[in-house]
């Protein structure tokens, strides 16, 4: 009985660690973007951006979010060239999404720089921050 | 006569009981390695390697190119194979130094070997699958099973058919080609 009840404090613990974890990330990164000059965050405005087309160069000429990471973001997507699956983007689904600041800004540039041809602004990456963290 | 077989065959079983305890994991290691030895690359990889480099296609083992291939990829990650793979500095450097360290001229394994011998065309490319002994290797399987089969779409797909290409082992008998199945030539 007390081991039981030991258990479950520990779990809740966790868990609740791995939550906080987690969003502290994002309020990091949304600071960031604020310092830089992001307007108010606009999840709307992130889920335009996200399927959004581009044009881009052959043999992919049509290019946007979701020709990676899919249109369900609760589902694996699946990497154009190399099919390779990509987990879910949805933190809901998938916790460990969003969790490290570094990997948050590393993919926001590669990503943006092939998807659009160019960076993404402080407040592009804010709205898609906002609109991602909410699935 | 009789007491001599009972001694023989102590022995015998004795021998075999004994057998898993001198029979170390040590042997057992330097044997799997043998077998990589024969018919793979070196199996390496770092925590880095794996996530940097693992994320859009399985992390290559490094033994499959030779040094001034590798060098040639890591200084052009922004433009990579039309994908863009780019890293911070110190990153960068430390996958380098990995690839480099244990690059196919490095290895003393019998498949890197001869992965090291690239020709003008094939430093160009930067591929492993245009690599001469890669051509070699894979000349008769038919573009239906490759570009043309939605399983695999590339050769740059290694893991499609050799189900333990992510343990640097390419053995024949691990060689499942998807939708059609094993490969005999
Ligand atoms: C060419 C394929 C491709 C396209 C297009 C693409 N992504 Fe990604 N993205 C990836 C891959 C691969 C990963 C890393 C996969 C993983 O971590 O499971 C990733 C990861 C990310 C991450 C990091 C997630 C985390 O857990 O930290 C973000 C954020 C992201 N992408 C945003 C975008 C945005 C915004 C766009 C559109 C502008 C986009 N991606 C378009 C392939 C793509
Ligand atoms: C953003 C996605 C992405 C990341 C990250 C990435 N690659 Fe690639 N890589 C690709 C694509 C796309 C191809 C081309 C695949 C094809 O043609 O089917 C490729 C191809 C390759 C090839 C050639 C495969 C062949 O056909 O022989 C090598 C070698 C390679 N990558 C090494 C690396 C190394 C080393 C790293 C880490 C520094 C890395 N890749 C990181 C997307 C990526
Ligand atoms: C379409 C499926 C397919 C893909 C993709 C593929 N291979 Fe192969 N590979 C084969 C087949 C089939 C053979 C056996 C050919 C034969 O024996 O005639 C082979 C043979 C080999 C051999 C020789 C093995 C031996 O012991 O003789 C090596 C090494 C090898 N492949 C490495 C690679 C690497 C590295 C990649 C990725 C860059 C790759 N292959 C991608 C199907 C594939």
């Amino acid at each position: 009985m007390k081991t039981t009840y030991l258990f479950i404090l520990l779990f809740t613990g966790l868990a609740t660690g791995n939550v906080a974890a987690e969003t502290s990330t994002i309020n990091e990164l949304l600071n960031l973007y604020k310092q830089q000059g992001a307007a108010t965050p606009n999840a709307q405005a992130g889920q335009r951006l996200w399927h959004k087309t581009f044009t881009g160069t052959v043999p992919f000429t049509e290019r946007s979010c979701t020709s990676c990471h899919g249109d369900d973001l609760k589902r694996v997507g699946k990497h154009v060239k190399t099919n390779k699956i990509i987990k879910p983007m949805a933190p809901s689904v998938n916790p460990g999404r969003l969790s490290k600041t570094s990997k948050v800004e590393k993919w926001f540039k590669r990503n943006c720089k092939w998807t659009l041809d160019r960076e993404c602004t402080a407040t592009e990456k804010a709205n898609i921050l906002v609109y991602l963290k909410q699935l | 006569m009789r007491s001599i077989l009972i001694v023989i065959g102590t022995l015998l079983v004795l021998a075999a009981v004994a057998m898993p305890l001198v029979w170390s994991d040590e042997d057992r290691e330097a044997w799997l390695e043998y077998g990589r030895v024969s018919t793979g690359v070196a199996l390496l990889s770092s925590p880095v390697y794996k996530e940097e480099c693992g994320s859009c296609h399985m992390a290559y083992p490094p033994g499959l190119l030779p040094t001034a291939t590798w060098q040639k990829i890591m200084s052009g990650l922004e433009n990579h194979f039309g994908d863009n793979a780019e890293l911070d500095n110190e990153t960068q450097t430390k996958i380098t130094e990995f690839l480099v360290s244990n690059s196919a001229n490095q290895s003393n394994y019998r498949r890197s070997r001869r992965f090291a011998a690239v020709d003008d065309k094939s430093e160009a490319s930067m591929r492993i699958s245009e690599t001469p002994y890669f051509i070699h290797e894979h000349d008769e399987i038919p573009s239906r099973l490759v570009t043309g089969n939605r399983e695999v779409t590339s050769f740059s797909n290694c893991n499609a058919c050799h189900r333990k290409a992510e343990q640097a082992s390419f053995r024949e008998r691990d060689i499942l080609i998807p939708g059609h199945g094993k490969w005999d030539d």
